[in-house]
C-alpha cells in the first residue's frame, strides 16, 4: 500500500524540479535579452536586434512553461504540506508575498509589452520593458531563495505553541546561507542559458547557417562561460564551506564520509550502502576532502556516525549528484578554456572540436542545476526545517489514492508537456532567425517582421525620436552582406 | 487601534475580486471559442489575451499567498479539504497557459491548441465553481467527494455562464464587424444563462444557509441588501439594451458585467462575513501573528498601487481592437 505522505514527497520532488528548469533557463536568458536589446540602442547594428528578436521566442515559450508550472507550487504548499503551511506560514509566506508583488506581477506586467509591444511603444520603452523582465527574474530568483535557505539554516523566529513566529526580518531574509545561495543559483542560471545559447550558434556555425548572426551569439556566450565556470566553482567551493559549518550531516553524505576522523580523503567513487553505513568500492584521494574545506590535510571532519541513523540523508542521492554537478561544472571549464584557447588562435568560429563539445552540452547546466537541487533538498532529509521540523510530520492526513490521482495527472501532463516543449525549441531553433538582409541565404520569413518600431507607418514617434540611427544600422549591415 | 483581520479580508476580497473580473473574462474567451464561427476568429481571440493572461491570472496567486499571509490556518484547512477540485483547477490552467505560448508557433496543430486553450479555460472555471460551491455551503469533511453536490454543480456552471459572458463582452470590445456581432448574440445568451443560475444559486443558499437566510430576510440586513438584486436588475437591463445595437458602445457592455460580478461578490461575502471558512473558522480564529501580517502589509500598500499603474499601462499600450499582424 503506497504512503499518501511519500506520495506528497514524491510529488513536490517531482513538481518542483520540472519547474525549476525552466526559471534556471530564462533568468539568463532575460539578461541575454537585455543585453542584446542595449548593445542594438548602443551601437545601432542591427545584428543585436536579430539577436534579441530570435531569442525572445525561446524565451517566451520557456519562460510560459515556467509560470504554469510555478502557479501548481505556490498552491503545494497548502494542499500536499498542510501542517508546515500552518506552522511555518508566519515565517515564510510574507516572503512568497513579496516575491508576487515585486517579482511576478512586474515579470507578467511587462512580459507582454517585450513580447508583442515592439510595434507599439517606442525602442527605449520597449529596452526598458526587457530590462524590468530581467531584473523581475531575478528579483524572484532573491526572495524564493531566501525562504529555501530559511528552511536550511533557519534564523530570526521564536516559536509560539508550536507556530513559528517572526521575531528579525532581516534575520529571516539573510539568513546564515541565503548569500552562497543566491549566487550560486544565479550564477547557475546564467551558465545554464550561457550553454544553451553557445550550443544554438555552435550548430549553425557547423551547419554553415546564418553565420553573421552565430559568431555574435557564440562569441558572446563564450566569453560568458570562460568568466562564468572559474566564478561559479569559487563561489560553489564558498557554498560547501558555508554547508560544512551550518549544515555537517550533509556535507558528510556528499563526501560519503561515515565516520567523523581527521585526515579525510576525498571518494571520486563509491557506492554507498546506507544500512551498514559504509561504503563499496571506494576510490580516494587520501587528505584531500579535509585539505579542502578545513585547508589542513590533517583536518577533523565530521562524519554521518555524529547523528543517530534515523536523521541521516539518503546518502547515495546526496553523494552521486554532488558528484554528478561537480564533474558537469568542470566539463563546463574545460568549454570555456577551449573556447578561450581557440579565440586566441582566431578559430573561434570553425573549432571543430568546440562546436560539437558546445553543442553536446547545451543540457548540462540544467543537469547539473538539478543534481545541485538534489544534492541540496534531499542532504537535509529527514528535515523541512533544518532540526526544527520533519517532512514526514507536516504533510496533508489526505487519502493515498487523491495523491496517486493527482500524481499521475501531473507525471502524464507534464511528460507531454515536455515532449511539446522540446518540439517547439527544436523547431524555433532549425527556422533560425528572421532574415536581416545580410547576405544570408537560407532566410524563410518575411523581414516585415523584423522591422523596427520607427520604421513601422503606423507607429509615430514619441518625444522626437528620429528613425535615422537605425535606418543607418540597416544600412550597414546590408552593405556588410 | 486598526483590526488587521478585516484589512486582509478586504485586501483577500479585492485580490479574489481582481482574479474573477480579469481572469474571468480571459477564461471566458476560452469558454465561448469554441461558439466563435471561423478559426481566424478563434486566432483572433487568443491573440487579444496573449498580452495579458498572466497578469491576469497572477492575481490567483496573489490572492492565494495574501490567504496565506494573514490566515495561514485557513489556507491549509481549505487547500487540504479541496484537494482534487484546486489539482484540477491548477492542472486546467496549465492547458490554458501552454496554449498561449504554442498557438502562434505552431502552423500544424492550431486546432490542438484551439482545444487545449478552451478545455483549460472551461475545466479551470468549473474546478473554481466547485471551490466556490463547496466553500460557501460550509465546508468539507476530507477525502469525502463533497465537493461533488448539485449545489456545488450549480455553482459551477454559473461561473461558467458568468465567465463566458465577460469573455464575450470582452471580444464585442476588441474585435471588429462579424466576429463583433456575434459575440454580441453570444453575451445576450449568456446574460439569460446567468440570471437564471444567480437566482436558482440565491435560492439553494437561502434555502439551505440559515445564516446567510437570517441576514437577508430580516431587519436590520434587509434594507441595507435590498439595494443589490436591484441594481442586478437594473445593470442587467442595461446591457441587454446595450448589447442589442449593432453599433452601440463596445467598452460599456465589459464594464457592466463586470458592475454584475461586483454585485453578485458583494452579495455573497454579506452572506459569509465573518467566516473565512464558512462554517468553520473566522477570520479573528485564523489570523497570523501580528508581526507577519504587519511586514506583509508594508509591501502590499506601497507596492500594490504600483502593480495596479503599470497593469493599467499594459492596457493602454494594447488598447482598441486586436488585429493579427501585432505579432512577435
Amino acid at each position: 500500500m503506497l504512503d499518501a505522505a511519500l506520495l506528497s514527497r514524491i510529488q513536490f520532488a517531482f513538481t518542483i524540479s520540472y519547474h525549476i528548469i525552466f526559471p534556471t533557463l530564462t533568468i539568463g536568458m532575460a539578461v541575454y535579452l537585455a543585453t542584446m536589446e542595449g548593445l542594438w540602442l548602443k551601437t545601432g547594428r542591427e545584428i543585436y536586434l536579430r539577436q534579441a528578436r530570435f531569442w525572445q521566442k525561446p524565451f517566451a515559450i520557456t519562460f510560459g512553461m515556467g509560470v504554469v508550472s510555478g502557479v501548481v507550487l505556490s498552491y503545494e504548499f497548502g494542499t500536499n504540506f498542510s501542517r508546515f503551511s500552518e506552522i511555518v506560514g508566519p515565517v515564510l509566506s510574507p516572503l512568497l508575498s513579496y516575491e508576487v508583488l515585486t517579482a511576478f506581477f512586474l515579470e507578467a506586467g511587462f512580459l507582454g509589452i517585450m513580447l508583442f509591444g515592439w510595434k507599439k511603444v517606442s525602442p527605449k520603452v520597449h529596452f526598458a520593458a526587457t530590462l524590468i523582465v530581467a531584473v523581475g527574474t531575478l528579483l524572484s530568483a532573491f526572495w524564493i531563495l531566501a525562504a529555501n535557505s530559511w528552511l536550511h539554516t533557519p534564523a530570526g523566529y521564536t516559536i509560539v505553541d508550536g507556530q513559528f513566529h517572526p521575531e528579525s526580518w532581516l534575520e529571516i531574509i539573510f539568513n546564515p546561507s541565503f548569500p552562497y545561495r543566491y549566487f550560486h543559483m544565479v550564477f547557475a542560471s546564467l551558465l545554464s542559458s550561457s550553454l544553451l545559447i553557445a550550443g544554438v550558434h555552435a550548430y549553425y556555425l557547423m551547419r554553415g547557417k546564418h553565420r553573421e548572426f552565430a559568431k555574435v551569439g557564440l562569441s558572446f556566450a563564450m566569453w560568458a562561460l570562460m568568466v562564468l565556470a572559474p566564478v561559479q566553482i569559487l563561489v560553489g567551493d564558498m557554498h560547501g564551506l558555508n554547508v560544512l559549518e551550518h549544515q555537517p550531516v550533509k556535507l558528510a553524505a556528499m563526501e560519503g564520509i561515515w565516520e567523523t576522523h581527521s585526515g579525510v580523503g576525498l571518494r571520486l567513487f563509491a557506492v554507498p550502502d546506507q544500512e551498514n553505513a559504509t561504503n563499496h568500492y571506494e576510490v580516494v584521494l587520501p587528505n584531500v576532502a579535509s585539505l579542502v574545506l578545513t585547508h589542513e590535510a590533517d583536518g577533523e571532519i565530521q562524519g554521518l556516525d555524529a547523528v543517530p541513523a534515523d536523521e541521516r540523508p539518503p546518502v547515495a542521492v546526496v553523494f552521486y549528484g554532488f558528484r554528478l554537478m561537480v564533474g558537469l561544472g568542470l566539463l563546463m571549464l574545460a568549454l570555456g578554456a577551449l573556447g578561450a584557447y581557440a579565440r586566441w588562435k582566431g578559430r573561434l568560429y570553425d573549432h571543430p572540436l568546440l562546436l560539437r563539445f558546445s553543442v553536446a552540452m547545451i543540457p548540462a547546466g540544467v543537469i547539473a542545476t538539478l543534481a545541485g537541487w538534489y544534492v541540496v533538498e534531499v542532504g537535509r532529509q529527514p528535515w523541512l526545517v533544518q532540526g526544527l521540523v520533519r517532512t514526514m510530520d507536516v504533510v496533508s492526513p489526505l487519502p493515498a489514492e487523491q495523491v496517486a490521482t493527482s500524481l499521475a495527472l501531473f507525471v502524464v501532463v507534464y511528460t507531454l508537456l515536455f515532449g511539446t516543449y522540446i518540439y517547439f525549441m527544436r523547431k524555433l531553433v532549425r527556422k533560425g532567425p528572421d532574415s536581416g538582409g545580410a547576405g544570408e541565404k537560407n532566410s524563410v520569413t518575411s523581414s516585415e517582421d523584423l522591422l523596427p518600431v520607427t520604421l513601422n507607418p503606423d507607429y509615430h514617434g514619441r518625444e522626437g525620436e528620429s528613425a535615422e540611427g537605425i535606418s543607418t544600422a540597416l544600412n550597414k549591415s546590408g552593405q556588410e552582406g | 487601534m486598526m483590526d488587521l483581520a478585516l484589512v486582509y479580508l478586504a485586501l483577500i476580497a479585492c485580490g479574489v475580486l481582481m482574479y474573477v473580473l480579469l481572469d474571468g473574462f480571459s477564461l471566458g474567451v476560452g469558454v465561448v471559442a469554441p461558439w466563435l464561427e471561423r478559426d481566424e476568429d478563434r486566432a483572433l481571440a487568443v491573440k487579444s489575451l496573449s498580452h495579458l493572461w498572466d497578469s491576469n491570472q497572477t492575481w490567483l496567486v496573489f490572492g492565494g499567498v495574501a490567504l496565506f499571509v494573514a490566515f495561514p490556518k485557513a489556507y491549509s484547512l481549505v487547500l487540504s479539504e479541496l484537494y482534487l477540485p484546486i489539482i484540477l483547477m491548477l492542472i486546467a490552467l496549465i492547458f490554458r497557459g501552454v496554449a498561449f505560448e504554442f498557438y502562434f508557433k505552431s502552423d500544424t496543430s492550431r486546432g490542438w491548441w484551439n482545444f487545449s486553450f478552451s478545455f483549460g479555460s472551461i475545466l479551470a472555471t468549473l474546478s473554481q465553481g466547485l471551490i466556490l460551491g463547496t466553500l460557501v455551503q460550509g465546508g468539507v469533511e476530507q477525502g469525502r467527494l463533497e465537493w461533488l453536490t448539485p449545489f456545488s454543480l450549480l455553482t459551477a456552471l454559473s461561473l461558467l455562464f458568468g465567465y463566458g459572458l465577460l469573455g464575450s463582452c470582452w471580444l464585442v470590445r476588441k474585435s471588429e464587424g462579424r466576429m463583433a456581432a456575434r459575440s454580441r448574440v453570444l453575451a445576450r445568451i449568456l446574460l439569460l444563462c446567468v440570471l437564471v443560475s444567480l437566482a436558482l444559486v440565491s435560492l439553494g443558499m437561502l434555502l439551505t444557509q440559515p445564516q446567510v437566510a437570517a441576514r437577508w430576510l430580516h431587519m436590520p440586513g434587509i434594507l441595507l441588501l435590498a439595494p443589490v438584486p436591484v441594481l442586478c436588475a437594473w445593470v442587467s437591463w442595461s446591457l441587454w439594451k446595450m448589447l442589442g445595437d449593432k453599433n452601440g458602445h463596445d467598452l460599456q457592455p465589459l464594464g457592466l458585467a463586470m458592475l454584475l460580478f461586483l454585485l453578485s461578490f458583494v452579495g455573497l461575502v454579506a452572506g459569509m462575513f465573518p467566516y473565512i471558512v464558512p462554517g468553520q473558522l473566522t477570520i479573528w480564529q485564523a489570523l497570523a501573528p501580528e508581526s507577519t501580517l504587519i511586514f506583509a502589509l508594508v509591501g502590499i500598500v506601497l507596492l500594490l498601487p504600483v502593480v495596479i499603474g503599470y497593469n493599467i499601462y499594459n492596457y493602454r499600450v494594447f488598447a482598441g481592437k486586436t488585429r493579427m499582424e501585432d505579432g512577435y
